[in-house]
């Protein structure tokens, strides 16, 4: 466990808390009872608290490092494959990268019926770079952020998809092409369809734009949030079962039996959600390029 | 937990990722998919046609089998028919052969026969000549009783 005076809240919270680099605003008082100079200061935040308190102008340097680093391991992975790829007969690694293709392949034959090259290729990304971050859920939580804080880094969250920033950000960037395949493909029908759905006449309609933008704005949030919602409460609970382990000897099997049966478990839950994220994504754009 | 400046780092993280996949991921490994399909419905195309091929092939040589058969049979049986064909012909030449080596050689008996019978005539008109002088002891005059004789000689 990380730090040996702990609490148990105390630990749970410092799970919880990203590696934050940000601006604190001027005036404030830092955790050593330094004061920030006017015009504010870029620092390394020191607890929950001063990440608060920078606001919007901060990032989370775990969230931003473990995100970007496993879309690069798909990237090289995938672009290796890409390279070796023929027609001949395929093995080993190039075996499994083209079933995941055939598989996202297929799904978005499925559900997607327009023509847009785009599409699968931005699904394929979706799930596996959502599964490679669900993914770092399945290591021990303790394993990489306190071997880190040995090394002098305080605060480490090792999976991405923990943090709204990451999913909302992942949401909020299908949400823009929603938006603009529902304005370049409709054009005046995507008015028509914020307008005039699903009562069809013109006294109706601020009601059927009210209706409208609030389901509209309703997709994003709802795929975002609900990967969060997911991985969050999984790694809220192998954080508990690890606080488990320090409540005594006589708890160590029954913390291992669950941290098993949860990690088991688990492995469904992170397959799934990167799965429900992509074909949420094929949908809504699919949607976006249906004209009613 | 909270929005700041990571959601838009994610956001663009995400649209670089899309667009290495768009252009050099993607493509290659569909591609290269698509393209072992098109060979593996090539080939069991082509296997379907063999198979069909093999099908007629064996169904030809059935027939020429057959049809071989039956010319070799034909074949036999006319062969057959020539050799009795040329049996008889030998028969029929033989028969003629013998027929006429038998005329032949009976008509060379029968004129051996008559040589016999002349000669025999002229030495027994010698004869009885010869036995009718010795019995009458003269000398009877040979041309007066020629005339005897031949008409004895005659009738032998």
């Amino acid at each position: 466990m990380a730090g040996e005076n702990q609490t148990v809240s105390e630990y749970i919270v410092h799970h919880l808390t990203n590696l934050t680099y940000g601006k604190l605003p001027g005036g404030y008082e830092r955790y050593d009872g330094s004061v920030v100079a006017d015009g504010g200061a870029w620092v390394m935040a020191h607890g929950g608290d001063e990440a608060a308190a920078m606001g919007f102008s901060a990032i989370h340097v775990d969230s931003m490092i473990w995100s970007i680093g496993l879309g690069v391991v798909f990237c090289l992975l995938f672009r290796s494959v890409a390279r070796k790829a023929s027609s001949g007969v395929p093995s080993g690694v190039v075996n499994a990268v083209e079933m995941i293709v055939g598989f996202v392949d297929n799904t978005v034959k499925d559900s997607f019926h327009a023509r847009n090259s785009m599409i699968a290729p931005l699904a394929l990304t979706i799930f596996v770079w959502v599964f490679f971050m669900n993914l770092m859920d399945l290591v021990p939580v303790d394993l990489i952020p306190h071997t880190l804080m040995l090394l002098g880094v305080e605060y480490q969250k090792i999976v991405p998809s923990t943090d709204p920033n990451i999913t909302m950000g992942m949401a909020l960037g299908v949400f823009i092409l929603m938006l603009y395949y529902s304005i370049t493909i409709k054009g005046v029908g995507f008015l028509k369809e914020l307008t005039l759905t699903p009562f069809n006449h013109p006294v109706f309609i601020p009601i059927n734009l009210f209706m409208e933008v609030v389901g509209l704005l309703a997709k994003p949030f709802s795929l975002g949030l609900r990967l969060f919602g997911n991985m969050y409460a999984g790694e809220m609970i192998f954080i508990l079962i690890a606080a488990l382990f320090s409540a005594g000897i006589m708890w160590l099997l029954p913390a291992a039996l669950m941290q098993i049966g949860w990690a088991i478990f688990h492995v469904l839950i992170i397959t799934l959600q990167a799965f429900i994220f992509m074909v949420l994504t094929i949908v809504y754009l699919s949607m976006a390029h249906e004209d009613h | 937990m909270n929005i700041n400046l990571t959601l838009i780092g994610q956001m663009l993280a995400f649209v670089a990722f899309v667009v290495f996949c768009m252009k050099y991921v993607w493509p290659p490994i569909m591609g290269a998919m698509q393209e072992r399909e098109r060979k593996i419905a090539d080939g069991l195309a082509a296997a379907e046609k063999a198979e069909h091929d093999l099908e007629l092939a064996k169904e030809k040589s059935v027939e020429r089998l057959k049809e071989a058969k039956q010319e070799a049979a034909s074949i036999v049986e006319s062969a057959n028919k020539r050799a009795s064909q040329i049996v008889d012909e030998a028969k029929q030449t033989a028969v003629v052969e013998a027929d006429r080596v038998k005329a032949s050689a009976q008509a060379e008996i029968e004129q051996e026969v008559n040589r016999a019978r002349e000669k025999l005539r002229g030495q027994v008109g010698a004869l009885s000549l010869a036995g009718a002088e010795k019995i009458l002891g003269a000398s009877i005059d040979q041309q007066a009783h020629s005339e005897l004789v031949d008409k004895l000689v005659a009738e032998l």
